[in-house]
């Protein structure tokens, strides 16, 4: 419990200092600050006001605060290609992300955990090899190519599945149904490549430290069958590998930008990549702001889950 | 006081280790890695992609520039042009070559970056600890605190994109990993007591880290780093792919992988070719680490 | 050791006629304990409080005490390897530390430590050879002449330079660690040698050859010894003086003998007749001692050992004994007010 609410005192700091990062980096470009938060075609008046509202005219440390008041209220500025709030813009987007992110954690854990169990249950055999070998592939894939690669081989070669998008004619509304899950599947195997990978090899990890531990001789000599020892195993792996698996997620809505820009799938990941090549500063900031915080929760949850599943992890 | 005898200092009545080989920990490591078939077959496969890089321009048939028309998307095999042509006619074999040098600098280089400044802060950090420790290891939590993809594209998008800030941003993001395992393990190293005797002995601070703390943070430090080349090396070529780095007509195979993108309906097997590099180069690299680590994690 | 003839009323219970090589005055360490979810510090560990004793020169001063009762932090303390929250040590009559005094690293050249865990203490990437001569290279002898001195001393602590000098740690037995570690400290020609708990590790067979070899080597290289130990024994074995620590504070200092022969403090008492003795004329019919020590952190008020002792009366709960000489040996301290006449404990003598 102690442990639990250092934990969360911990991430207030953590959280402050990611926003001073995300703050900073409209200081460190080569443009003006001002310059980059404002379109090229702003009145002077417009100016002005912009220079204002984001008190530029006011010391760096008063800016941060002032920046952090508004980013707090879900106030990032106006994207300068939409003329919209940058917030309307990421929510969306980051809705789609997490979609994507959520069916591929799903599939990846599912995968790794039975291959990474496998793995560890048949140490040094063939499979154990084969396993751990799929884990290297994962983790030494670029997401990127093998978005490419799945779209040659299903979209190009076998005509299966849509090479792009994420519904018939470029819609951007998305729904539940079969049309629409086809387009879902190449872009999230491909995000799961590394998930899977270090999800295996983390279960491995992990089942071969508890197969490794006293209690599981004991148990077979008491006769219990392996299944019931496999159970008890798996039991005791799994805070661990949920902790990972929960990393990956926070990983994965920051990190399928690649996948994302070669599928023209409409999350964060593209709405980042278009906001830097049409130099929209708020709408870069906003997104990566939201983000972050999106991340720093999430490890503070996962720290949480895994110290209440798993008493035994003692923290400092 | 029955048990204690006079006997002669140097009577060695207990030599428990019979032959004994004085390796050392270098030599030691080396063996182990004669001795494992899989980490020295990847390791060549990469000696031999560095060779290739490193003597691109006697290896290659062409001009890595050089537009040829006739020649564009010409399928693999077709004679003078082994590995088929890009969208702009010049020859892959010669492009994948000149790409690799281009590729593994762009990889390579933030990762001992980040072994020089990750690697110094964290050592510091864990040798004097207290305050100090504080100080770097909260500020190394913060960068750590973003997404790894996230971060770097966060940063050549403020710094602008080109290969310059690319590099900084890959520095950035694999400096506070690094800091964190040498923090962790000079605290550890810090605990011994070899530590106090060197103190103890008149040396300074820099004398102990240099000759007692860093032979023995040194080996988990690399082990840790050559497991970030592989991620280091998709990220840069994962930041020129979306066009933040390396500009055309470089070859770079996170570049030309981009380029080739748009004719995967005409001539997919030459397009996914740059790709295909970065998958080889990465697994070599993660295989590489992991059988260093096998060879290194020593308990006696 | 000297005799002294004529009884000395300085409470340092230094040996007469020896210079005082060592002189510890008023030495406290406390340790901040951090706890709470703001991690602030809430608490000290009284590791070691103001504490005073001398050594003198050619002699063995014998340190004991349970785990735990800042034993090691003197040790380190003396090293300047932590720094003393107050007191002062004099080295050879200059005060350690202090501007017009001995520079550290100048004190740390003629006082070595040997610790109690041969491997910790030992860099594991180094071979014997290098972590020997390491001292002598920071101190600016030439490696080629501190490379020799290190095999020399190999050879004086019984270890054959030959085949031992390029091994590493790991290939050594627990004593012949022990004996490099040794041999490391001596290869700054020190002219002190703390041992902290440094045979305590080691087989009793071993940990005899070990001893010895310090015996040797103390009259080679005329040194003077801290040794500290948890076992009274090896302490009876090899020292001139014994001084007794309880939870931070010493509670009884003097010869060996008239330690072992004649203790005065109940804790002394209680340690002594806890030690398994082959010798049923030397028992001491006391109570054992019972429990863990008392926590550091919040320790008894008067006679810390009053919630233990089995003479313990209102007043050694009240007032904290000093350390003081009674009767006719001037070199015997005891901190008990049983022994202090006129300290409102029953069974103290009368005033004189």
């Amino acid at each position: 419990m102690d442990y639990i609410l250092r934990r969360i005192l911990y991430a207030i700091p953590i959280a402050l200092g990611v926003t001073v990062i995300v703050f900073s980096l409209v200081y460190m470009g080569p443009v003006d600050p001002l310059t980059a938060v404002t379109p090229d075609d702003a009145e002077p008046h417009v100016i002005e006001m912009i220079k204002k509202q984001y008190g530029f005219d006011k010391p760096i440390p008063v800016q941060y605060l002032i920046w952090l008041k508004r980013a707090l209220m879900g106030d990032f500025g106006v994207s300068l290609q939409s003329n919209r709030p940058v917030i309307e813009e990421v929510i969306p987007a980051l809705r789609k992300t997490m979609m994507l992110a959520m069916v591929a954690t799903g599939l990846a854990f599912s995968v790794a955990f039975v291959l990474g169990v496998l793995a560890a249950y048949h140490n040094g055999t063939w499979m154990d090899r084969i396993f751990t070998g799929t884990a290297v592939i994962g983790v030494s894939v670029p997401n990127y190519w093998l978005s490419i690669v799945l779209v040659v081989i299903f979209a190009v070669e076998l005509n299966w599945l849509p090479a792009v998008g994420m519904g018939p004619r470029g819609s951007g509304e998305w729904e539940w149904d079969l049309v629409h899950i086809r387009y879902l599947i190449l872009p999230v195997i491909a995000v799961s490549a590394i998930p899977v990978g270090i999800i295996t090899r983390t279960t491995r990890a992990c089942v071969l430290e508890m197969l490794s531990q006293e209690f599981v001789p004991a148990l077979h000599s008491k006769g219990i069958t392996s299944v019931r020892v496999l159970v008890h195993v798996v039991r005791n792996a799994a805070p661990t590998v949920l902790a990972a698996t929960g990393i990956q997620f926070g990983h994965l809505l920051g990190g399928s930008i690649l996948v994302e820009t070669v599928f023209v799938w409409p999350g964060t990941g593209y709405l980042l990549n278009e906001s830097i090549f049409r130099r929209d500063f708020p709408v870069l900031q906003g997104t990566i702001a939201v983000l972050a915080i999106f991340f720093v929760l999430i490890n503070l949850i996962v720290d949480i889950v895994q110290t209440w599943l798993d008493p035994r992890i003692k923290r400092g | 006081m029955a048990e204690v005898e006079a006997l002669r200092p140097g009577a060695e009545a207990e030599v428990p280790i019979g032959a004994i080989v004085a390796r050392g920990y270098w030599g030691t490591v080396a063996y182990r890695l004669s001795q494992d078939p899989v980490t020295i077959a990847f390791g060549v496969v990469l000696i031999l992609i560095f060779l290739a890089a490193i003597f691109a321009p006697v290896l290659a048939p062409h001009d890595p520039y050089k537009t040829n028309m006739p020649m564009r998307l010409t399928a693999i095999g077709t004679p003078g042009f082994l590995l088929g042509g890009d969208e702009l006619g010049r020859d892959m074999l010669t492009r994948l070559l000149y790409g690799g040098r281009v590729s593994l600098f762009m990889g390579l280089t933030p990762v001992l970056l980040a072994l020089l400044i990750g690697g110094s802060l964290g050592v510091t950090a864990g040798f004097v600890g207290g305050k100090v420790n504080m100080g770097i290891m909260r500020v190394m939590d913060v960068f750590y605190a973003f997404p790894t993809v996230l971060l770097a594209i966060g940063l050549t998008g403020a710094l602008g994109t080109g290969s310059r800030n690319l590099l900084i941003a890959i520095t950035v993001i694999l400096s506070p990993p690094i800091a964190r395992v040498a923090e962790s393990v000079t605290t550890q190293v810090r605990a011994f007591d070899f530590v106090e005797a060197a103190r103890a002995s008149g040396a300074d601070t820099s004398t102990i880290i240099r000759v007692h703390v860093l032979s023995n943070v040194l080996g988990p430090i690399l082990i840790y780093t050559t497991s970030l080349v592989s991620v280091s090396i998709i990220i840069s070529a994962g930041l020129s792919f979306l066009g933040f780095g390396v500009t055309p007509p470089t070859a770079d195979w996170g570049l030309m992988l981009a380029t080739l993108r748009t004719t995967i309906w005409a001539n997919p097997y030459v397009a996914v070719l740059p790709g295909l590099m970065i998958f080889i180069t990465s697994m070599c690299f993660n295989l590489l680490s992991d059988g260093m680590r096998n060879a290194m994690d020593m308990r006696f | 050791m000297t005799d002294g003839p004529t009884p000395d009323a300085v409470a340092t219970a230094a040996p007469q006629g020896a210079e005082r090589f060592l002189e510890v005055r008023g030495l406290k360490k406390y340790f901040p304990v951090k706890g709470g979810v703001l991690n602030r510090t809430i608490a000290h560990v009284q590791a070691v409080d103001d504490i005073s004793f001398d050594v003198a020169k050619g002699e063995t001063l014998g340190i004991v005490g349970e785990s735990g009762c800042g034993k090691s932090t003197t040790a380190r303390l003396l090293m300047r390897l932590i720094e003393p929250d107050s007191g002062t040590v004099h080295f050879d009559g200059r005060v350690i530390g202090a501007s017009n005094g001995i520079p550290v690293r100048e004190m740390r050249r003629q006082m070595q430590m040997v610790f109690q865990d041969s491997y910790s203490s030992l860099n594991a990437r180094l071979p014997v050879e290098a972590t020997v001569a390491f001292g002598p290279i920071v101190h600016g002898v030439s490696r080629p002449e501190a490379r020799e001195r290190a095999r020399r001393l190999l050879y004086d602590v019984g270890l054959d330079a030959s085949r031992f000098m390029k091994r590493y740690p790991h290939e050594l037995s627990g004593g012949q660690r022990q004996r490099v570690n040794v041999a490391r400290a001596l290869a700054l020609q020190p002219r002190v040698l703390i041992l902290d708990e440094a045979v305590s590790a080691l087989d009793k067979s071993v940990e005899a050859q070990v001893l010895n070899l310090l015996l040797d080597l103390k009259k080679e290289y005329d040194l003077t010894y801290v040794f500290i130990s948890h076992d009274l024994n090896v302490v009876q074995y090899v020292s001139d003086r014994v001084l007794v620590m309880y939870l931070g504070q010493v509670v009884e200092i003097g010869p060996v003998d008239e330690i072992y022969a004649n203790p005065r403090h109940p804790y002394t008492r209680a340690l002594l007749s806890s030690r398994p003795s082959m010798d049923p004329e030397r028992r001491i019919t006391e109570p054992p001692l019972s429990g863990d020590p008392p926590n550091p952190i919040n320790p008894p008020s008067g006679c810390r050992f009053h919630t233990r002792c089995a003479f313990a009366n209102e007043v050694c709960a009240r007032v904290t004994p000093v350390l003081s000489t009674f009767g006719d040996d001037a070199r015997h301290e005891v901190a008990c007010h049983m022994m202090s006449p006129g300290s409102g404990h029953p069974d103290a003598p009368a005033r004189a």
